[in-house]
């Protein structure tokens, strides 16, 4: 029987788009050719792999074993989970992933007590993606972590959170008596981007603080915003919020640098 | 004016504190009005409110407003705009009778069309609830909502695509690639529309002029619009920027629109200045909005109205401003709203039913996210669906991947195929414009392979 090549060979009843070079410009899935007028077999499946690798990434459990030996480096772990017992309830229940189940309110209670108010206190969450986590916070914090102690800004614990959402850093650093909340967390998973880490962080927390009141730096993974770029972001925003008393919407962000339009026509092919 | 709402089923009686409660309980089962606390306890008590509900005569919500008059400037629109004339003809029927009559062969396009005004949004949400999807699909085909710019929008046989060409960084480049992607694939009669990297006013104006070059360099028959606040488009329409649409996310109470920096005479303004530059050409509806069931819980701002009412209430808001698109983004806000596929597909049924029964040029952003429990083929269903009930428009984007919103919607390819299986065009202007330019043929076609129209050639080969 003869055999088909896969990837060299033309693809049967396939219609390709000649336009498929202009992908330097951008990752949308654009010149991915067509079977009559529907997606030909292989960037149907290509989609296909890119939703399941999202989907597994926002059921993944954090694993909280491998996760504590990484964060043991930078200091002590504490464990707390939010009131979402599970996946599911987390899911539909963003009220209950910001809240502090009972044994963890009692922990960080019992941690406080015996130590003084830290600067910053780190929450490292699994939020909608554990594997954000897994792959990214220790090569962020390697570089994080050493610029706040030459900074002179003493650690909290590392809190481990389970099934929890950004807020939840709230009553954390709260418990803590922290100056500023520190809070990594998993994204929602992209198609293109299931391991995206957010970065947010809270000056002077309190349960119910305003979305207003945080700022954040997102996209922080291996293929986006870089871990150095990103650590030097954060020190610099901290030391920013320090000095104003305040974060959120009254801190001026000057890390906008998410536009490349320019004046719109140099580099667009379709005004040259 | 209080009514008693209740009903016996066995040996249980089922009282509803009120007429907001009979609507939130009836409302099939999601997840947003669960974490409100206003859904069903159950699934026969469900049922039991639809059966109260389907007992309540329409004129019960303009006596009984959900939300009070004096609390909220959304209901002050409704009540105040409410079209005592056009109600007449089921001005004393039930929402059950309502039911009836709206499968009957009475109620036809003609009669449909007079009756809009004369309905409050919520009457057309309560009906919806007791309908099922073929109910919703059926008189939903009835019904046509015809609008015009640069295009007719919305005619019978007709199904039109917005162009999304979203870029994370608005990178020149990589928006006009996937521009041209969509052209090429038919896509673009609705509105060739971004949503921009920053809200920064400078870079609304460069889009908003770089869009406007493209369609002209091209002679393309439709409109852009950069989906940026409608604070900002008023300043770049100050700025001289050539805006064609203004863009708005509206909601169905005063407070979720307070948390989207909107009012009704914020919206005026908007529009105002939307209508001051006469850019369109068959016609001059130059608002497009886009809605989405749990916006208000998500503002708190629901006053513990189920969700799906409320966003019926937000189409009251867009037929204020006649605007040329209204989008339901239906699969956009999360789990937490609308969990999973079966409750994303009902929800863009209703969205659209509602919608068009109240007058609103209805489109649906067939979509979802990575954390909701729903896939491609859920997709599909909908958006089969929505082709047959004759939406006006769905989204179009390369390969069903938003790289910049992180979700997915219906691709260049999704709306060939609903084109193909139900015989639909794009708009006639634009249809023209695809087959002078060979890129589909009389029979809607597509026919680019290995060259491109010339135009499309050669701006490839300066790439």
């Amino acid at each position: 029987m003869k055999q088909i090549a896969s990837d060299a060979t033309e693809q049967v009843s396939v219609i390709d788009n000649p336009w498929a070079s202009l992908r330097q410009y951008t990752d949308a899935r654009i010149g991915l050719g067509r079977a009559g007028s529907s997606q030909p077999t292989r960037p149907h499946l290509a989609f296909q792999l890119a939703h399941a690798q999202a989907r597994d990434a926002v059921h993944l459990a954090l694993d909280t074993e491998k996760m504590t030996q990484e964060l043991a480096e930078f200091g002590d772990v504490i464990h707390v989970s939010s009131q979402a017992t599970d996946r599911a309830t987390y899911l539909c229940r963003p009220d209950l992933g910001r809240r502090l189940d009972a044994e963890s309110t009692e922990r960080l209670e019992q941690w406080a007590a015996s130590g003084a108010p830290p600067c910053l206190s780190l929450v490292v969450a699994d939020g909608l993606s554990a594997r954000a986590i897994h792959e990214n916070v220790r090569a962020f914090l390697n570089i994080f972590v050493p610029m706040a102690r030459d900074e002179g800004w003493s650690l909290g614990p590392i809190v481990l959170a389970e099934q929890a959402r950004v807020a939840l850093g709230d009553p954390v650093g709260e418990l803590l008596g922290a100056e500023v909340e520190v809070m990594l967390i998993g994204e929602r998973p992209g198609l293109s981007s299931p391991d995206s880490l957010g970065i947010y962080f809270t000056y002077h927390p309190h349960s119910g603080c305003r979305d207003s009141e945080r700022n954040c730096i997102s996209n922080v993974r291996r293929a986006g915003q870089g871990y150095e770029e990103a650590a030097r972001l954060l020190h610099y925003l901290i030391r920013e919020a320090k000095a104003l008393g305040a974060s959120g919407v009254a801190l001026k962000d000057n890390s906008d640098t998410s536009s490349e339009l320019g004046n719109g026509r140099d580099g667009n092919f379709l005004l040259s | 004016m209080s009514a008693d709402y209740k009903t016996v089923i066995g040996q249980h009686t089922y009282r509803f504190s009120g007429l907001r409660d009979v609507m939130a309980k009836a409302s099939p089962r999601r997840s947003g009005d669960e974490l409100a606390g206003v859904a069903a306890r159950s699934a026969e008590e469900r049922v039991a409110a639809q059966m109260v509900l389907a007992d309540t005569p329409l004129k019960a919500f303009l006596n009984d407003p959900l939300i009070p008059y004096e609390d909220d400037e959304v209901t002050r629109l409704i009540i105040d705009g409410h079209d005592k004339s056009a109600f007449s003809p089921v001005s004393s029927m039930t929402v059950g009778d309502f039911r009836n009559w709206l499968l009957s062969e009475a109620a036809d396009a003609s009669v449909l069309k007079r009756l809009s005004r004369g309905l409050m949004p919520e009457m057309a949400a309560a009906v919806s609830k007791i309908m099922r999807l073929q109910d919703l699909v059926l008189v939903g085909s009835r019904m046509r909502v015809e609008t015009a710019f640069r295009n007719t929008i919305g005619l019978p046989g007709r199904l039109s695509t917005r162009l999304q060409p979203n870029h994370p960084t608005d990178n020149p480049a990589g928006i006009a690639a996937s521009i041209l992607d969509g052209l090429l694939y038919g896509s673009g009669d609705a509105v060739i529309g971004i949503n921009p990297a920053t809200d920064n006013t400078g870079n609304v104006v460069t889009l908003i002029k770089m869009l406007d070059e493209i369609i002209q360099r091209y002679n393309i028959p439709t409109q852009s619009c950069v989906l940026t606040h409608v604070t900002t488009s008023i300043e770049a329409i100050e700025r001289g920027a050539p805006v064609d649409l203004v863009f708005q996310s509206i909601a169905g109470t005063q407070a979720a629109n307070e948390g989207f920096g909107i009012s009704l005479s914020l919206l005026k303004e908007g529009f105002e200045a939307a209508q001051s530059l006469k850019r369109g050409s068959v016609g001059q509806d130059a608002m497009y909005f886009e809605t989405g069931q749990g916006s208000a819980l998500s503002a708190n701002g629901h006053h513990d109205v189920d969700q799906q009412t409320l966003e019926a209430r937000a189409y009251a808001v867009a037929r204020e401003f006649s605007p040329l698109l209204v989008n339901t983004v239906v699969g956009f806000i999360g789990p937490e709203y609308l969990f999973d596929g079966k409750q994303i597909i009902r929800a863009g049924l209703e969205d659209h039913f509602c919608g068009k029964l109240l007058g609103v040029p209805m489109g649906c952003d067939v979509c979802y996210t990575n954390h909701a429990e729903a896939d491609q083929d859920d997709m599909d269903v909908l958006l089969t669906l929505l082709g047959t009930a004759g939406c006006n428009f769905i989204m179009g984007i390369p390969g069903s991947d938003d790289i910049m919103l992180n979700y997915q919607t219906t691709s260049f390819h999704d709306a060939q195929y609903a084109r193909q299986l139900l015989g639909l065009a794009p708009a006639p202007e634009f249809d023209q414009w695809l087959q002078d330019m060979a890129i589909s043929d009389a029979g809607h076609r597509l026919l680019v392979g290995e060259k491109l129209p010339a135009p499309f050639q050669h701006a490839l080969e300066q790439s």
